[in-house]
This record gives C-alpha cells, sequence and structure tokens, in this order.
C-alpha cells in the first residue's frame, strides 16, 4: 500500500521548498515578501528562520529586476526559485522571460542554460478585482523554451517543485491561489512521479472533460452531477502545459468520443483552443459531437462576487455544456 | 479513365459469376463505394470500387461469369455529373435572389449528410451507406448510435436479399471446392513449422467478468475479442508474421487484418477481417466481430474483407478443441489457433491453484519466418494477456 | 404472457440463430449444446434476441443460465415477475 499524509496544499508547497533548500546549497528562494512576512500566501512562512537571509532572500518591488537576477544567478550556476506575487506582476518582467531566460539556450548554440523555477499564483474567484484574477498561464505556454506546470492537487504541488528544478531549462509553475487551503493526501510515493504526463482523476466512458489547475475541482464536482444522472465523465488533469501531453488527450477522446476542455483563461486564444486543435489533429474520426469548451468570459474579472461566479467557469456551466452533447 | 476489374478475393479464386450493377451507368462512384456483387465460392461478395469517378460504361452483363482480371466497367475520373452541372448553374442563377436555398440545394445534389466523424467511420468500416440512416443528434446529426443500430437493420434484409441466389447445397460444395484448393496450396507450398504454448487466462477472464458486468448483455465482450487483440499487439513486436509471401519474397503489412475463421453452418468456412484490430478499443471488435459472424453466415460479405487479412486467427474452445495445429491461409504466413479453455492445477507462488489455461499454437511460414521469431510472438501474446486492462 | 406462449417464442428466436434445426425435436430439458451446434457467438446472439425480445433486461449474473428451452422460460418468468409493473 502507498503511504498518505494528509496536508493542505500551502504545506505541501512549503515541504517542497523546504526539501529543496536542504538539499541542495544552489538553491535559493527569492521574491516579494517572501522572507519576513512569510509569503503572500504563507508559502514560505518559517523559513526565513529556518534558513536565513541569504537562502530566502525579500526583494524590491520590481519584477524585472528580480527575475533578472533570478535568470543572472542561474547562468551563474545556482538554482533559483523565484516566486511571483500574482501572474499579473509577472509581466513587468516578460521581457526578461521571453527574451532571456527562453532564449539563451538557444543564443548561446547550447553554451549555457538557465534552470530557474518561477512561482507564480494565478487565477480568479476571490474578489481581487480586475487586475489580480487572470489566468495567463496559456501566454507562457506559447513561448518555445520554458516549460509551464500547473499543480491542480497536494499530491502535484509537494512533488512537481522538485521535478521542475531538476530541469536544466525554466520551468513555470502556475499555483492557482483558490487551491493554498485545499487539505488532502500526498500521495508519498514518488517513484513513478512524472510532472509531464497528463492523469486521469476519474475514469468514464461517456465524455472526456480536459482541464488543469484550479479547474480540475470543478470537474470532479461537475462529473459526479453528471454520474447521477447515467452520464460518465472522465477527468483528464493536464498537469504540463508545455509540453503538452497530446497522446493522453487523444486517448480519452478515442475511448469517449466526446470532449469539452476546461480552462480559467479566456476563451479567445486560451489553452482550451490549444486542446481543441489537437484534437481535431489528431482524433477526428473519433468524434461523435462537436468539442466543446467552458472558460472564463471575455471580460476584466468582476469585483461583484455574483458577477466573478458569473464570470468564471463552473460546475453547472461544464454540466450544462456536456448535456448538450447528448 | 479507369478500369474497374474482376477482383481476385483470395488465393483459390479463378472467376467469378457477376450478380448484379450497384451503380448506373453516370452515377458517381467514389473509393470504397459498393460497384457490384460478385458470386464466388465463398458466397455473394459485394465488390468495392477503389477509384473517384462518374461510371461511363458497364461492360458486362448480369450473370455472367468471368475470370479474374476481366475489365467490368469503365470509371471517368474525370468528368462531373449531371447533378454537379445543375448545381452550379443553381448557384449563378439564384445566389442572390434565394440565397437561403443554397445550402439544402448543395447539400441534396452531393448526398452529403451531417454526421460525426465518429459515425462515418464505423459506417465506412461496415460498409453502411449514410445517405440511409436517420439521425437523431442535433441537426438531424447521424452519431455513433444510429450506425449502430442501422448496421442490424441492414444485416437482417442483406441475408434476405441472398437467398435469391441459388441453392444452399450448391453453395457449400462449392466452398468445399474452394477450401480444398486454398489448403492443397498451402500444404504444398508452404514450409509450415508450428510452435505451441500453454496460457495462463485467469487474470484476462477475471478482468473480462468485472468488464462484463458494467456492460449491458448486448455490448458484451466474448473472450475470444481479447484473443484477437493480444494477437494484434502482439504483431507490433514481431511483424514479419503479418503480412503475404508473394512471388518469392515476404511482403510485410503495415496494417493488422485479423482474418478470423468463422464457421457456416453445415460446413465451410470463411476468415474475412477485422481491419486495424491492434488499433480498436474491445467494444468496437466485439461489434465488428459479430456483424462479421452475421454477415460471414448470411453470405454478405465484401471484397476487401476477403482479399486483405494479414494474418488468420482460428479457435475452436467451443468444440472441445484443447489444441489447434492450423493450415495457413495462403499467402498469408502465420495462423494462430487457440484450444478450448481449461481449469487446471498450476503452481503459482510456490502453491497449487486452479487457474484456466488456453493452448496457443502458431503455424508459420518458415519462408518468411524463424522458430526463434515465432516464439517471440507467442511470448508477446502471453504477455499481453497478464494486462487485459491495457488491451 | 403463458408458458406456452414463452417457449414459442424462444423457440421461435432459436430459429433465427440456428435455422437448420427442426424446432420440433428439441428436447426441453437438455441443454441445447448437446443438440445443435451453436458456439459462443450463437450463444450470446440468442441472449440478445431473447432479451429484446421480451424486454427483459437480462442481468448480467444470469447470462450463463439460458442453457435449455425449459431453462429459458424459466429465467424469462422469473426475471419478468420481479420487474414492477405499468
Amino acid at each position: 500500500m502507498t503511504e498518505k499524509t494528509r496536508t493542505t496544499y500551502r504545506d505541501a508547497v512549503r515541504s517542497a521548498l523546504r526539501e529543496a533548500l536542504s538539499g541542495d546549497d544552489r538553491v535559493f528562494l527569492m521574491g516579494e515578501d517572501v522572507g519576513r512576512y512569510g509569503g503572500a500566501y504563507a508559502c514560505s512562512h518559517g523559513l526565513l528562520a529556518e534558513f536565513g537571509e541569504k537562502r530566502i532572500r525579500d526583494t524590491p518591488l520590481s519584477e524585472s529586476a528580480f527575475v533578472g537576477a533570478g535568470i543572472g544567478a542561474a547562468l551563474g550556476g545556482m538554482r533559483p526559485i523565484v516566486e511571483i506575487m500574482t501572474v499579473n506582476f509577472s509581466l513587468l518582467a516578460l521581457d526578461q522571460i521571453v527574451n532571456n531566460a527562453a532564449t539563451l539556450r538557444h543564443m548561446s548554440g547550447g553554451q549555457f542554460s538557465v534552470p530557474i523555477v518561477v512561482r507564480v499564483a494565478t487565477g480568479g474567484g476571490r474578489q481581487l478585482g480586475a487586475q489580480h484574477s487572470h489566468s495567463l498561464e496559456n501566454w507562457y505556454a506559447h513561448i518555445p523554451g520554458i516549460k509551464v506546470l500547473t499543480p491542480g492537487t497536494v499530491t502535484d504541488a509537494r512533488w512537481m517543485l522538485g521535478e521542475a528544478l531538476k530541469d536544466p531549462d525554466p520551468v513555470f509553475i502556475f499555483e492557482h491561489a483558490l487551491l493554498y487551503p485545499v487539505e488532502d493526501d500526498i500521495e508519498e510515493d514518488r517513484t513513478a512521479f512524472d510532472p509531464w504526463k497528463a492523469k486521469v482523476r476519474r475514469s468514464g466512458r461517456d465524455v472526456s472533460l480536459i482541464t488543469y489547475g484550479g479547474s480540475l475541482h470543478k470537474c470532479l464536482n461537475a462529473a459526479a452531477e453528471l454520474s447521477a444522472d447515467g452520464i460518465e465523465a472522465e477527468v483528464v488533469d493536464l498537469r504540463s502545459l508545455r509540453p503538452l501531453d497530446t497522446g493522453s488527450i487523444l486517448g480519452s477522446v478515442s475511448r469517449t468520443h466526446r470532449a469539452v476542455v476546461v480552462d480559467e483563461g479566456w476563451r479567445t486564444g486560451s489553452i482550451a483552443a490549444e486542446v481543441m486543435a489537437q484534437i481535431m489533429e489528431g482524433a477526428f474520426d473519433e468524434l461523435d459531437v462537436p468539442v466543446r469548451r467552458v472558460c472564463s468570459e471575455e471580460v476584466p474579472m468582476p469585483y461583484a462576487k455574483h458577477l466573478e461566479d458569473a464570470a468564471l467557469p463552473q460546475p453547472e456551466k461544464i454540466v450544462a455544456a456536456v448535456k448538450e452533447m447528448f | 479513365m479507369a478500369e474497374f476489374r474482376m477482383p481476385s478475393l483470395g488465393a483459390d479464386m479463378t472467376a467469378g459469376t457477376l450478380i448484379g450493377w450497384m451503380k448506373g451507368v453516370g452515377e458517381r462512384v467514389s473509393r470504397g463505394d459498393i460497384i457490384a456483387e460478385v458470386d464466388t465460392d465463398k458466397g455473394v461478395i459485394e465488390v468495392e470500387v477503389f477509384t473517384d469517378g462518374v461510371i461511363d460504361k458497364l461492360l458486362i452483363e448480369p450473370g455472367s461469369k468471368v475470370p479474374v482480371g476481366t475489365v467490368l466497367a469503365i470509371i471517368d475520373e474525370e468528368s462531373p455529373t449531371d447533378e454537379d452541372k445543375q448545381s452550379s448553374n443553381s448557384q449563378g442563377t439564384s445566389a442572390v435572389s434565394e440565397p437561403t436555398r443554397l445550402p439544402r440545394e448543395r447539400a441534396v445534389s452531393t448526398g452529403r449528410r451531417l454526421a460525426s466523424p465518429a459515425a462515418r467511420k464505423l459506417a465506412e468500416s461496415l460498409g453502411i451507406d449514410l445517405t440511409k440512416i436517420e439521425g437523431t443528434g442535433p441537426k438531424g446529426r447521424i452519431q455513433l448510435g444510429d450506425v449502430q443500430s442501422a448496421a442490424k437493420i441492414l444485416n437482417a434484409t442483406s441475408s434476405e436479399a441472398v437467398a435469391r441466389i441459388d441453392s444452399k447445397t450448391d453453395r457449400s460444395a462449392r466452398m468445399r471446392a474452394a477450401i480444398a484448393s486454398a489448403m492443397t496450396r498451402s500444404k504444398r507450398e508452404i514450409p509450415h513449422y508450428y510452435l505451441h504454448t500453454t496460457i495462463d487466462l485467469t487474470r484476462a477472464l477475471e478482468w473480462l467478468d468485472a468488464e462484463n458486468t458494467g456492460r449491458a448483455i448486448k455490448d458484451r465482450i466474448l473472450y475470444n475479442v481479447l484473443l484477437i487483440k493480444a494477437v494484434a499487439i502482439a504483431l507490433r513486436d514481431v511483424p514479419e508474421l503479418n503480412g503475404s509471401w508473394e512471388d518469392g519474397r515476404l511482403n510485410i503489412n503495415e496494417s493488422v487484418n485479423i482474418g478470423v475463421a468463422i464457421s457456416v453452418r453445415q460446413g465451410g468456412l470463411a476468415a474475412p477481417a477485422l481491419f486495424e484490430a491492434d488499433k480498436k478499443s474491445l467494444g468496437q471488435l466485439m461489434l465488428e466481430l459479430r456483424d462479421l459472424v452475421e454477415r460471414t453466415r448470411a453470405s454478405a460479405l465484401r471484397s476487401s474483407e476477403l482479399s486483405e487479412p494479414t494474418i488468420t486467427v482460428t479457435s475452436l474452445g467451443d468444440q472441445n478443441v484443447e489444441t489447434v495445429f492450423g493450415v495457413i491461409y495462403p499467402p498469408q504466413v502465420a495462423l494462430v489457433g487457440f484450444g478450448k479453455i481449461i481449469e487446471r492445477p498450476m503452481i503459482v507462488d510456490g502453491t497449487v491453484q486452479p487457474r484456466q489455461l488456453i493452448n496457443a499454437t502458431l503455424s508459420a511460414d518458415h519462408r518468411a519466418s524463424d522458430g526463434h521469431r515465432g516464439g517471440s510472438f507467442l511470448s508477446a501474446i502471453v504477455r499481453v494477456l497478464q494486462e487485459p486492462e491495457k488491451l | 404472457m403463458t408458458r406456452n406462449q414463452m417457449k414459442a417464442k424462444v423457440l421461435e428466436v432459436l430459429g433465427e440463430i440456428a435455422p437448420e434445426v427442426d424446432l420440433q425435436a428439441i428436447e426441453p430439458d437438455t441443454d441445447f449444446r448437446e443438440q445443435m451446434d451453436i458456439d459462443s457467438m450463437d450463444y450470446l446472439n440468442f441472449v440478445i434476441k431473447l432479451d429484446e425480445e421480451f424486454k427483459a433486461n437480462i442481468p448480467e449474473r444470469a447470462y450463463t443460465r439460458f442453457v435449455s428451452l425449459n431453462a429459458c422460460v424459466d429465467q424469462l418468468e422469473s426475471i419478468l415477475s420481479q420487474r414492477p409493473r405499468g
């Protein structure tokens, strides 16, 4: 039997950070409020006392500067973990990310690599208004040279960081902020842990719900509701947005012949759109109805609770989209 | 201009009788359409066409018996049909005044029906004409379920249609002669070697029981389908058993088309193909196998099903046979035989346990492969069957 | 439906599966497989057709029990009687 430990997503991230810092002197954590304050989401709470100022570094409010510094440190042989408080702030560092982190291996003819890990809080649903509720992970998944992980479970939060640090190239980890307080069992056995492969979180024969990150639990709730109505949905957790595990997507669609892609990004140009394109290219003959997607409404995220709820994907919208297929 | 010829539907066929044309002069045909019915020693076969075009001439009268290779019809690959001309005219004149009529007219002229890709794929594999099916999906779209129910109805009617051809005794005598000719050629030309192994099916059967518990009776999967799929997957490891020996050399086939030996009531057999069996789900294979059995017994097979198998699987378990030593169907290079499932004591992890065992035999052409590779193939079948959930 | 009507219908279905068989000569308590050439695919088709003809919704655990004419009728009677009416 596999050993299991019950914990929150936040504590799982902290355990992962602690393990990384303890296991490798080259690893350090850097970002806004990660030290004295313990992290905007308390992920690094207590780490400053444990590891000291050289390893847990508070930075000025300049994403371009501290992401750039992280890239420099990675080039210099360190293994930096950079935390960006929310994805909208990462836009200030886009030049460093797109023009340096993603390109230097290519531009140096393979002489340099940038083994940086950037952790970014993402997603809406917390009434933080239009400027702090984005899901822009698809932008980063668009860029060759960067890998993108989206842990949607406590177990993934616990083990993905270590795998990301092993990678010689920049890896972005998008943590949906609504997940931090979620509590669940960690699968302690990591021998077969592979962050780059999608996982079927629930098996079903009638329709594939393909999703990741903060929308995973909404899909599982929708699947439970559908099951009560006799529709068995298979829930596929993408886990890695780049590289995308196309084989698993096509495999699931080939079993169910129907697919709904659920993604908190805005509909146009979303990761959902990419997944749909992959299905058309690879599993056209398996489809019994057109593929559908449930994404965020194309508006700046409203502050008012009821409007925000209406703008985001919700289990009811997923259930409705599935039922229209039958 | 392309010539449509009397096809060879097996190594033993030298001539065929044209029963009737399914298409007329001026009609458009596309690759895969049934163009004619031909009476052979294996029964009445629906013959598919392999070119797109319009039928220009039909050269042979129904009822004539002609040698394989005789030109039966001429197909014009260029000229548009009358219907196409009409529709282009109507677009020119009516597009402005009645724009809303256009899509409907075009839909009629091309005969294209709304159908999901999955439904189209299944219809094509079963040889079902989509224009004759009612769709129950959104906008009348034909979906998988519609094709599945149509398959049942069509099978029932085609078996009636066949009754008009000729007497059963004559058919069975001719089928006997055809089998005699193919098997004589096999034993004369093919240096067979035989390998035998016993497979522990306990896990596979337990898994299948659990799988069937969740299925309706009509979707039930028989264990034979597991064996067929296992053979198909094992061929990926040893592709040289999947093909044909022709003109002194081995042609390895990329598609795995399993010829399934199906007995005909009151004697005789045919081994039509389950196409690309390695790529299909067990449920899909079961559906197709049921369809094949029904059509074999109703003499309603299609030409590609008889001419394109790349290996044969035969199972005589229902007849209390323990081990099969099969004769290869030329020009194929291998045949896999399965006996009946027997419960026997076996030593597992140091204890004696009752296990469900089945004997598998490989008959293979020694010109095309050697015993070592044949052994690898049987090992692969054993391995695949120990992980039934992956099938 | 009386037992005799059920028997007639079961025989009719059997006749579709094995057209060469003399239905009059069927021994009601003897296994079909001892009396005629029926393989596992024929048996499956037989049970599916019974299921459709009698609208019985045959449960999985009963699948192997339709072995003789009387067994068929017993099974169908038991399944149909357990079903709520209307």
